[in-house]
């Protein structure tokens, strides 16, 4: 049976050409960066030239400005926990969203218990965040915003820039998680206004266990790892080098490849999405309408689970994420879905689909042609569903 | 993650459906993710004669309803009532740690089903809706139980203390 992968938000495959890049330097440069020998000099210059790449791809305007990490979750660590220690002596205080990645959240969990105070705003029924309120939510002690550009769950679009312009204004620093929107749509650290950015690349076909943390020169963020002099000062251990390739030549790629990628992958979207609407009655689908991830899209049964259709349609070859609760490791509903003011019973029918390069009409349509057949057996089996409801 | 069997039954589940003149139905949700049950029996003879069951639930909760339905059939309202969850999970080959609450789902859902048919053959009137909204709050409605052995555990517990299982908590205390 020919799979269809349409779960790329948990990974993408590598690009044919990460993958070479990636063998080549397997083969070819094994020194280590720091060693001032021939072999360490090769080994330092890719390292370099993944780093410009990274800075091109989001516009960063000196390459020293990207740190490699070992992911996205890192990178974000590293910014909030790197800005809290930085900042210690400035405040305490520390704004955020709902919606944020559990990185950013327990991030913040583990510096509650080091008696960090944190705001955590709302979101509409869109999932944006209001600029007012995060203004409003700023106080002397205020050290660090952290919003992040694309929700993973529902794939909204906050407004980051107009928040960078309230940071500037208060004096407080910026970080954005990208995760979800690097190497995707379009992303400019200097029209952000940002301070400090993540970004994973495995969102954009690059190898998984590799990502970057933009850090805005000057800005004072503490290292996280403790060690040697690797990344300016800013995260020691010897660098992750094949992966830091294939990162890079990711990012080259996502640069030119991007005003294809990007349309192509929303009209594919749309026609899942209406595909989906005309075919299924009683589903919601999340996110905002326009201000949205252009490959995903998060959809809501009513009256079904989310696991359950997934293990169907995994069943036919097709692989989505689901967000219900029972999918979860903690088998509690998802915080994005109910922040948004879904009820708990529509959220447990979610299911995420992320569409990547390699898809096709076919793919969406196959989706089409079998999604409500599943979705009508779960509801012949749900104690939720009654027929009227249906029309 | 889920064995063949879990597979089978959950691909191909027996029982599924409603019994309208039903003698008894177990109406329960799962304190633990929120999701549903319904069992519904025709008595004979004191034996299940017939047996039907709607899920709102995960592949294992439907699995769970469809092994209990068929362990269920035929059998005595005694034999019925000593079905227990961990025969069910046996039944099915194992499940996954953290889906064994599903399991007690399917129990809790046969036996609820049985007290319903003794209770009204006694003449009692009985509320489903109170009898529901009691075994949803069962292990208590604002605290914080281990998805895995459903302890109570604190809050911000990175592991329980009971079962030494990995909590990964996501509420927003
Ligand atoms: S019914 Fe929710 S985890 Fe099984």
């Amino acid at each position: 049976m020919g799979v269809i992968y349409l779960d790329h938000l948990s990974g993408t495959p590598l690009h044919p050409k990460v993958k070479e890049a990636m063998i080549h330097h397997i083969n070819t440069v094994y020194g280590n960066p720091v060693s001032d020998h021939r072999m360490g000099q090769a080994a330092s210059q890719a390292l370099e030239k993944a780093r410009e790449q990274v800075a091109a791809l989001i516009n960063a305007g000196d390459p020293t400005e990207i740190v490699f990490e070992s992911g996205g979750t890192e990178s974000v660590n590293h910014a909030i926990k790197g800005v809290a220690i930085g900042l210690r002596e400035k405040g305490r205080h520390i704004i955020t969203t709902n919606i944020e990645h559990k990185s950013v959240l327990n991030s913040l969990r583990t510096l509650r218990l080091l008696d960090y105070q944190v705001t955590s705003l709302d979101v509409d029924a869109h999932g944006l965040v209001d600029p007012a309120a995060v203004e409003k939510a700023i106080t002397p002690d205020t050290i660090l915003i952290s919003i992040m550009l694309a929700n993973n769950e529902i794939g909204t679009l906050e407004p980051i820039a107009d928040i960078a312009k309230i940071a500037k204004k208060n004096k407080v620093l910026l970080h954005t998680d990208a995760v979800d929107a690097v190497g995707v749509i379009p992303v400019d650290v200097k029209s952000l206004g940002v301070d400090l950015l993540s970004l994973a690349a495995n969102q954009f076909y690059g190898p998984p266990g590799v990502g970057a943390l933009y850090i805005k020169k000057g800005t004072p963020v503490w290292p996280l790892l403790d060690g040697g002099m690797q990344e300016n000062k800013k995260r020691a251990g010897t660098e992750n080098l094949i992966g830091i390739v294939g990162l890079g030549m990711a990012a080259e790629l996502a640069k030119q490849e991007m005003a294809e990628r990007a349309p192509r992958l929303q009209a594919l979207r749309d026609r899942l999405q209406e595909g989906l609407v005309a075919r299924i009655p009683d589903i919601v689908i999340n996110g905002h309408p326009t201000l949205r991830l252009p490959h995903l899209l998060s959809v809501s049964f009513k009256y079904i689970e989310g696991e359950s259709l997934m293990l169907m349609l995994d069943d036919e070859g097709i692989c989505v994420s689901t967000r219900s609760a029972c999918a979860s490791g903690s088998l509690r509903a998802s915080h994005v879905l109910i922040s948004t003011g879904l009820d708990f019973a529509t959220a447990q029918g979610t299911l995420l689909f992320s569409l990547g390069r390699d898809n096709t009409e076919a793919d969406v349509d196959k989706v089409i042609q079998v999604l409500p057949g599943i979705v009508q057996t779960l509801r012949d089996m749900s104690p939720l569903y009654k027929k009227e409801q249906a029309g | 993650m889920y064995s063949q069997t879990v597979m089978d039954h959950f691909k191909n589940p027996r029982n599924v459906g409603e019994i309208h003149d039903a003698d008894g139905v177990g109406e329960v949700g799962n304190p633990v993710c929120g999701d549903m049950m319904n069992i519904y029996i025709k008595v004979k003879d004191n034996r299940i004669d017939d047996i039907k069951f709607k899920t709102f639930g995960c592949g294992s909760a439907i699995a769970v309803s469809s092994m209990i339905t068929e362990m269920a059939k035929g059998k005595t309202l005694e034999e019925a009532m000593k079905i227990t969850n961990k025969d069910v999970a046996e039944a099915l080959d194992g499940l996954p740690k953290n889906k064994l609450h599903c399991s007690n789902l399917g129990a809790d859902a046969l036996h609820a089903a049985i007290k319903n048919y003794l209770d009204r053959k006694a003449g009692k009137v009985v509320d489903l809706e109170k009898a529901r909204e009691e075994h949803v709050k069962a292990p208590g409605g604002e605290g914080c139980y281990c998805p895995y052995c459903q302890k109570e555990v604190a809050e911000e517990a990175p592991f329980c203390l009971f079962c030494g299982t990995e909590i990964p908590h996501e509420h927003d205390h």
